[in-house]
């Protein structure tokens, strides 16, 4: 759905999405590199269940939220993907304990 | 990072952060005092059982009355009875008075009102009410027992689910002094004569545990009383107007009653949209009412106690019991209260008290600390001197009753189904001569 832009450049940074291997490049936010593994939908609301993906890239909509490294509902477009970062989509509500 | 916003009696938003930053702020903060228990009262030992008396009371004053109709003609105006404040006091009482057939408007001041309808903390609550007037333990009681059935009237008749659950409501404790505290309160409550009894246990940590798994080291135990519940008290607002919409009772915001007066047997309401008519007059303004009631020879001397709330993000669900200053709601997320502030009409939140809130939070239930807010703000209780509620029909301007209190939420069901079938039949039961205000004639001994 999404393609990067031919002159992004930028070193290659291995994470992983639900346990997955994936790549990114470094100065992607973890919503970017979402998309760009094909990842549109990263939730699912906690009330009705629908499907939620990044939408303002920019901080506002919390569409994005994820669990990162064990902690839940954080915004995917606000967090620097990094090496080894542990991405996980997140069904419904976080777990008050992560 | 952004912001996310709401907004709420007199809500300010605030900055998305953790609890856990929250509190380490508040520690900082010499003001974080602000703060005490849901209920100044305390707590116990045994498991007290209902005896055959406590039912005859629940009876005499609780929901069982039936629903009365309109016996006077209408006299002196377009409505039969005009309430005044489309607050959860003043929507429960044209709710129930619609039901009784009568012709009812509704006349709301609107957004700039101060207003806890939309800023409480939604407990429906009976542990450790009723020292001093044990008949306002009869009544929460009566009310707290009708209210599952209130809120299956509601969803039947419009559709809106208000949330209500009554597993049984926790007040845990930090120290083993706290705790004796609250048992020997909750000894002396129940001694009172006249007592209403409910059931409730004093528990140790250990027994805490089975409930909740994930207290902090500090708490030392809690008490507990099954008959305490919560609801989602917007929706329960919310229910309220579809409610009075669908039973055809006129509701007209932007119209802020600045005089009522008795005329032609009926009173003539002046609002800031011109002028109304009705029979009878309940007024049910919140702290306004301080001003209104003396024009129809009433008094309701309230005053605004503040108190924060803190909201998180939606999580799964966990704590399945309300406590007094924690709870999780419905869809997820945690409420934290509350805080007992002397502020006037000041609704501006204070950072010190929400974390002090905070703080008291994680020191309860630790996993908290990693949470995100969402919103906090600042509301303010209308309180009576004694706190207890005020039911009274005026002795000079028959047909004009002012009803206010302090917990709107628990008190809802009994509003609706006991206490507005009785005005609109004409008048309050003796049973009611204890809510009056003329209580606060009473020499203050010296
Ligand atoms: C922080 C906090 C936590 C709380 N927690 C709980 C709880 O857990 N459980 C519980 O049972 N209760 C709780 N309460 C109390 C509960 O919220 C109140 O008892 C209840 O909301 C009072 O409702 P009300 O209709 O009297 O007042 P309001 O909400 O003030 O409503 C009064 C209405 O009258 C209107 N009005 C005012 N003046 C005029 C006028 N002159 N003409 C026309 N209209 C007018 C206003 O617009 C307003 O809509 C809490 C309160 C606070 C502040
Ligand atoms: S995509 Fe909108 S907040 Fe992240």
């Amino acid at each position: 759905m999404f393609r990067r832009l031919p002159d992004i450049a930028g070193d290659r940074v291995s994470f992983t999405i639900d346990g997955r291997p994936a790549e990114a490049r470094s100065g992607d936010s973890v919503a970017a590199a979402l998309l760009a593994n094909g990842v549109a939908a990263c939730r699912n609301t906690p009330v009705s269940g629908a499907a939620r993906g990044p939408y303002c890239m920019m901080g506002v909509c919390f569409d994005c939220l994820v669990t990162i490294d064990g902690t839940g509902n954080r915004q995917g477009c606000q967090v620097r993907v990094a090496p080894g970062m542990a991405v996980e989509t997140q069904d419904g509500k976080r777990e008050a304990g992560r | 990072m952004a912001k996310r916003m709401g907004r709420s009696g007199g809500a300010r938003p605030k900055d998305r952060t953790t609890l856990a930053g929250a509190g380490k702020k508040m520690r900082d903060c010499p003001k974080a005092s602000g703060v005490q228990d849901e209920d100044p009262v305390g707590r116990l030992k045994r498991n007290e059982r209902d005896s055959p008396r406590d039912e005859q009371a629940v009876e005499f004053l609780g929901a069982k009355t039936g629903v009365g109709t309109m016996t006077e003609p209408k006299r002196g105006g377009e409505f039969d009875i005009a309430v005044v404040g489309g607050g959860l006091v003043g929507t429960a009482v044209a709710w129930g008075l619609a039901r009784t057939g009568a012709k009812v408007a509704v006349l709301d001041e609107g957004d700039v009102a101060v207003r806890p309808s939309r800023g409480n903390f939604a407990l429906v609550w009976l542990q450790g009410k009723g020292m001093g007037m044990p008949e306002y333990a009869g009544w929460t009681r009566a009310s707290t027992d009708s209210w599952a059935g209130f809120a299956e009237m509601l969803l039947e008749q419009t559709g809106v689910d208000v949330a209500f659950r009554r597993p049984g409501g926790f007040m845990p404790v930090l120290s083993q002094a706290e705790l004796e505290t609250r048992a020997n309160a909750m000894m002396r409550l129940h001694n009172q004569p006249e007592m209403v009894r409910y059931p409730y246990e004093v528990l140790d940590r250990a027994a805490l545990l089975k409930e909740m798994p994930f207290i902090g080291p500090e708490v030392v135990g809690g008490t507990y009383c099954p008959l305490d519940g919560h609801c989602n008290s917007l929706r329960l607002l919310r229910a309220l107007h579809t409610g009075l919409e669908r039973s055809g009772v006129a509701y007209r915001p932007n119209h802020r009653v600045e005089r009522v007066e008795p005329r032609d047997g009926g009173f003539r309401l002046t609002t800031a949209a011109g002028e109304i008519r009705a029979g009878k007059v309940v007024l049910a303004a919140g702290h306004d009412s301080a001003r209104l009631a003396p024009m129809v020879g009433l008094e309701a001397p309230v005053r605004p106690q503040r108190g924060h709330v803190i909201v998180t993000e939606k999580t799964a669900p966990f704590l399945h019991h309300p406590t007094g200053y924690v709870r999780q709601t419905d869809e997820g997320g945690v409420m934290i209260g509350d805080s007992f502030e002397e502020a006037g009409f000041d609704t501006t939140l204070q950072p010190g008290v929400s974390s002090a809130i905070a703080e008291r939070a994680i020191r309860f239930f630790p996993l908290l600390a990693k949470l995100n807010v969402v919103r906090s703000w600042a509301a303010l209780r209308v309180l009576s001197p004694d706190g207890y509620p005020i039911y009274e029909q005026s002795a000079t301007a028959p047909g004009a009753f002012v009803v206010t209190c302090h917990s709107g939420v628990t008190l809802a069901a009994n509003h609706a189904l006991t206490l507005a079938p009785m005005i609109a039949a004409g008048g309050l039961s003796d049973a009611f001569k204890v809510f009056s205000a003329r209580r606060f004639h009473v020499p203050q001994a010296a």
